[in-house]
């Protein structure tokens, strides 16, 4: 646009050196705030605060902290939390860009189905469906499908063979971020112009052609913000296995508490670890978005 | 079939022709019936009031909608459907990713692709729908925006450019597919007054150099000096066709005398 030009140019030129403070009595300053100083003191209150109560206070133990920080066992529990998280990623992402699909698909099965399992997914407690697949063989004992005709089936597994707290865990998380996840990129390729798929069928592109450079490209940028959101609360609900008896990280220090009674250091244990690894997906997530930002 | 040279019906046949073709958004029927033929090396100029269907026909010539009734030939073949049992069916998708590609579309909000460089807006049909190999079409890119004057500009991207300078790369990436017709949708609508004659002077040249156009427009000026038919919409029909003299000067309707009338007062 040429007004966006402009704008960048008259914005480029406050910039240079003539006009900038010190050097240019008629350079225009921004209006100091009289509000401004009070924050300052808010932000020193805070400051205080915490020190006082968190980093100086005898009560949270800093050094049962310090000693379990490291601790094989904890290691080990985070360990597995990390694994579960890479894993059910992985599995529900591919679950999530299946179900967006179909829910973008021109056959009404296809989108009445997928339709179908957003809406369980968003209904059920992920706590409930944990239980309900690690229990999967108490209520469907053998999962086959039959061929049409004959005796034969196309497959035939016992589901204990299947089912462990490990896979229940996977795959009952992966199915959570499957369903959250479709509806991010469903709305993140809606949000791409219309006129967008219009210059691509112009030229004759096909529709996988024109997702792969041209949609999916521009959706990305709209996608990453709340789909890392997705991702750091599935990283988070990792805890939630401990009702299948899956150990991971909290389930870990909550085994080690319940035997030294150290309940505070030990959860803060956990919670510095699921600081230190947010911190990283964030991270990740800024490097993602600047990445994808080209030409916008 | 009759395609040798020689053969009446070849000669006969135009190079596009539009039979009866009918078109509904649910019950609103945006095109009646409409027949129309461009020959080779034409430039036509669709005009007509908004709503009167313009860019409808020209959206309909390359399936960005998709035709309910009547038929569309390019150099005789069936556009965007087939017969199948004695039952007309649309054609596949593949087909009509094939057949689009006769035609080379420029819009009225130019539609480039914000996260590639000019260079590469050009390059994308070569690139992504030619397979081409990147250093076997690059001259040809820096060829076309040399032609739009714009050889300047390769590496920015289209959020650094001015209207104008969008719509010619625009042009240029449209003109890299070498398409056999070239579509304009109101490509100077979208453009402040003082950059519609940068784009209007490279669509001027593209005309001189024999390359067939359909402009839907409302310059008057473009219709009646690069023209060599005008063709007036209203209602979802074709009320009148001729040459820029016929319908500008002389023998045109009465309806046709109304619209350029209100069209060209300033």
């Amino acid at each position: 646009m040429p007004n966006g030009a402009q704008y960048s140019q008259t914005r480029g030129a406050n910039t240079e050196k003539k006009t900038g403070p010190g050097i240019n009595p008629m350079h225009i300053h921004p209006r100091p705030k009289r509000s401004d100083w009070a924050w300052y003191v808010l932000l020193l209150v805070i400051f205080v605060l915490f020190y006082e109560w968190v980093i100086d206070n005898p009560r949270w133990k800093w050094d049962i902290v310090a000693h379990y920080f490291f601790a094989p066992r904890v290691l080990a529990g985070l360990k597995s939390t990390l694994i579960l998280t890479v894993l059910a990623s992985a599995l529900g992402l591919c679950i999530g860009v299946v179900i967006a699909a179909c829910r973008m698909a021109s056959n009404p099965v296809l989108r009445g189905l997928a339709y179908v399992y957003i809406w369980i997914i968003r209904a059920i407690p992920t706590l409930a469906m944990l239980l309900f697949l690690f229990f999967l063989s108490a209520l469907i004992p053998r999962i086959y499908l039959p061929l049409p005709f004959g005796d034969a089936n196309v497959f035939d597994i016992d589901t204990n063979q299947i089912i462990s707290r490990f896979s229940a865990a996977v795959v009952g998380l992966a199915l959570y971020v499957g369903g959250h996840s479709a509806e991010i990129f469903r709305s993140g390729l809606a949000s791409v112009e219309k006129g967008q798929r219009e210059a691509c069928k112009a030229m004759g592109m096909s529709d996988l052609r024109m997702m792969w450079h041209v949609i999916v490209p521009q959706a990305i940028r709209i996608i990453i913000p709340p789909l890392a959101n997705e991702l750091i609360t599935m990283f988070k609900n990792t805890s939630l296995v401990s009702v299948i008896g899956y150990v991971e990280l909290l389930t870990t220090v909550q085994l080690i508490y319940s035997n030294n009674f150290e309940t505070i250091p030990l959860l803060t244990v956990a919670c510095l670890w699921y600081l230190i690894l947010t911190s990283v997906a964030m991270c990740g997530q800024s490097l993602l978005e600047r990445r994808f930002r080209r030409g916008v | 079939m009759n395609n040798f040279p020689g053969a009446p019906q070849a000669s006969a046949q135009p190079l596009l022709q539009l039979t009866a073709v009918n078109k509904q958004f649910g019950d609103f029927t945006a095109l009646h019936a409409v027949d129309f033929s461009v020959e080779k090396g034409d430039v036509v100029a669709i005009i007509g009031p908004s709503g009167s269907g313009k860019s409808t026909l020209l959206r309909c010539i390359n399936m960005l909608e998709l035709i309910d009734a009547g038929a569309i030939h390019f150099k005789g073949e069936e556009l965007g459907s087939e017969t199948r049992g004695g039952r007309r069916i649309r054609a596949a998708n593949k087909t009509l990713d094939r057949q689009r590609r006769y035609f080379g579309m420029v819009f009225q909000g130019f539609h480039l692709f914000p996260h590639y460089s000019v260079l590469d807006n050009v390059l994308a049909g070569p690139l992504i729908v030619g397979r081409a190999a990147r250093k076997d079409v690059i001259e040809r890119g820096i060829y076309l925006l040399n032609r739009v004057g714009l050889a300047d500009k390769i590496n920015h991207y289209p959020s650094q450019l001015s209207g104008g300078q969008k719509q010619r790369v625009a042009i240029a990436r449209a003109l890299a597919m070498e398409p056999e017709i070239m579509l304009f949708d109101e490509p100077t609508s979208a453009l402040d007054p003082e950059l519609v004659n940068e784009v209007l002077e490279v669509m001027r040249e593209l005309a001189t150099a024999g390359t067939t156009m359909i402009v839907v427009t409302h310059e008057m000026e473009f219709a009646r000096k690069v023209s060599n038919r005008v063709v007036l919409m209203d209602g979802g029909r074709i009320v009148d066709q001729g040459s820029p003299s016929e319908l500008f000067e002389g023998s045109g309707s009465a309806r046709c005398k109304r619209f350029i009338d209100s069209a060209s007062r300033p």
